[in-house]
């Protein structure tokens, strides 16, 4: 893992009252802290994607409640007030064929930090880190694994 | 004009038994000498055509399950000459396989012929005007009602499923008597009607309705003919005996089912005795004059209760009373046949998806839906809910293929759904009120 991703834990979530609260109160009871936090919805079903303290604990107590996890390696970007700077990472991603699947953000207290997740992370974080390393999120102190 | 073919519908028992039994020997020794399936079963069985010598003897020969029409798929059970089939239809099978019926010119005419004598036990004539809004095409449904129509020397207006709007403009701008359809769909014709402003009672001829080809209680019964002003009638059939064959007459207790074109049995479904006369059991349908594709013995899944007692109308041909159930579990969604087995068949060409799955059946105004909840396998679960759409897609485009009808497809976790085998009933949810 590099010091700028996170690890994103995602439920599948069927459309039915109560369903949210079986995945929050499950986390809650392990004494799992949830740090950001986002639903995509289709017909019928959705996928809750959260970013928690602690991914392996919340991973086995979701697991627990019989619900289906899945990880995934997001990275962090910090969206400073700069002209340009998400111009630039996105053009470095595109010169290298990488896409965006999709993004949201989180507030830290002072900063807004941006999660994403890219097509191939492991060619896309040397790149950024080269070129724009302001952007990119010092993500240690967040998780721990 | 009270009867159709007056000489047939007018017999007493004991002649309609007599000549059943004339029929059934003749079946049988076609069938053994033409149809290599039948010859097989019944020297499986141990029984010539000749030892058929009283009615109850039919209980002698083989029976015929719907698992041999999918063995026998697509024509194993057609007899030769094969020539002489003039056309086929095609009804959905408990699993992805359909069923082939094919017809003989004569098996058309006496289809005809058994749906004449119906309507016209229900008042109709040649001053009539059907409208048939069941569906045409492999569907038996609309054809049947058509030949039938013109058969009696009545107009038939082959209006076809679906434009509620225009159905309603047609029974207002030409002299519609009767409508054949759905019970359901005869709802929704009413509904549509009134919001339309018109009333089927005042500003049109609407008299009869001969609906269908799915389960229906008397409460429903006296809601269509209250709200629609017409009489209901019951109409019986299925595409493997034909297509729709016989309806209630106009004392609307039973429905007649001609002694000269079949000869059904009800049994006890535990112990395959025969049940007494009124008795409720399993109907077991053998087709005593049908050529390209005849069924002996047919377990056709419905349970039901035979009555001779003579009818108000003074027909003698036994009468199916109430529909009760089902053998088996095929559920009627929008008139058409559905088996859960079916959708599992379905579901093992998905490898994303488990085999476990719920089907929840409900009525949303005057139309049926279906909901299928399937599990995800735990390997294919991913965040990136495009991959996830896409085996929802899969799974509801493949239904809708095999089943002929939209179905809502929802995705669950695994092991969220009861296991299947060892809660059948949970499988289905049925929700409407009949
Ligand atoms: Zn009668």
């Amino acid at each position: 893992m590099s010091l700028h991703e996170l690890r994103q834990i995602s439920v599948l979530l069927e459309n039915k009252a109560g369903r949210l609260a079986v995945i929050a109160g499950a986390l809650q009871e392990n004494g799992v802290n949830i740090l950001a936090f986002t639903i995509a919805e289709a017909e019928g079903f959705g996928v809750v994607r959260i970013i928690v303290d602690d991914p392996a604990k919340a991973r086995r107590s979701l697991e627990a409640q019989g619900l289906a996890v899945t990880e995934n390696r997001m990275m962090a970007l910090r969206m400073l007030d700069e002209p340009g700077g998400l111009y630039g990472i996105s053009r470095i991603l595109g010169e290298q064929d990488i896409n965006m699947e999709y993004a949201y953000a989180f507030n830290r207290p002072g900063k807004a930090i941006l999660i994403l997740k890219v097509t191939d992370i492991n060619t896309a974080l040397p790149r950024i880190e080269a070129s724009y390393p302001e952007f990119l999120e010092e993500c240690s102190g967040y998780q721990h694994c | 004009m009270p009867f159709f073919n007056h000489a047939i519908e007018t017999l007493r028992r004991s002649e309609i038994e007599e000549m059943q039994l004339k029929l059934l020997r003749a079946q049988a020794r076609r069938m053994y000498e033409r149809s290599p399936f039948y010859h097989a079963r019944m020297r499986e069985v141990e029984v010539m055509p000749d030892d058929i010598t009283r009615l109850d003897d039919v209980r002698r020969l083989p029976t015929t399950k719907k698992t041999d029409l999918r063995d026998n798929y697509p024509d194993k059970l057609f007899v030769p000459p094969l020539e002489k089939i003039v056309r086929y239809h095609v009804s959905s099978g408990t699993t992805g396989q359909p069923t082939v019926v094919a017809y003989t010119r004569n098996d058309i005419e006496m289809w005809s012929e058994s749906l004449a004598r119906a309507f016209a036990s229900t008042g109709m004539g040649e001053s009539d005007v059907i409208q048939v809004a069941n569906g045409y095409g492999l569907f038996s449904g609309g054809m049947g009602m058509h030949y039938a129509g013109e058969k009696l020397g009545a107009t038939v207006l082959p209006a076809g499923t679906g434009n509620t709007r225009r159905q309603v403009q047609f029974m207002m701008d030409l002299p519609v008597t009767c409508i054949a359809c759905t019970p359901s769909y005869m709802l929704q014709i009413a509904e549509v009607a009134q919001s339309m402003g018109v009333s089927l009672q005042d500003d049109t001829r609407l008299e009869r309705g001969i609906l269908g080809a799915e389960p229906w209680s008397d409460s429903m019964k006296a809601k269509i003919e209250d709200e629609a002003g017409i009489k209901a009638y019951n109409c019986y059939g299925a595409s493997e005996l034909s297509g729709p064959l016989f309806t209630e007459c106009e004392a609307q207790d039973g429905i007649h089912v001609w002694g000269d074109m079949a000869l059904v049995e009800i049994i006890d479904p535990d112990t395959g005795e025969a049940c007494a006369d009124g008795e409720k059991g399993e109907m077991i349908v053998t087709m005593l004059q049908k050529e390209a594709m005849p069924l002996l013995r047919y377990r056709i899944g419905d349970m039901s209760s035979l009555s001779w007692d003579p009818c108000e109308c003074g027909r003698e041909h036994p009468r199916l009373m109430r529909l009760t159930g089902r053998v088996d579990d095929m559920m009627v969604i929008r008139g058409i046949n559905v088996f859960p087995s079916q959708v599992e068949h379905l579901l093992y060409e998905v490898p994303e998806v488990g085999k476990n799955f719920q089907i929840v059946v409900d009525r949303v105004g005057n139309l049926d839906t279906m909901l299928i909840k399937v599990e995800l396998e735990p390997e294919a679960f991913t965040d990136d809910i495009l991959k996830l759409r896409h085996i929802n897609r899969q799974v509801a485009d493949g239904l809708k293929a095999v089943l002929n009808i939209k179905v809502e497809v929802q995705l669950v976790g695994p092991g969220t759904l009861p296991k299947g085998e060892s809660e059948k009933a949970s499988r289905v949810i049925d929700k409407r009120v009949m």
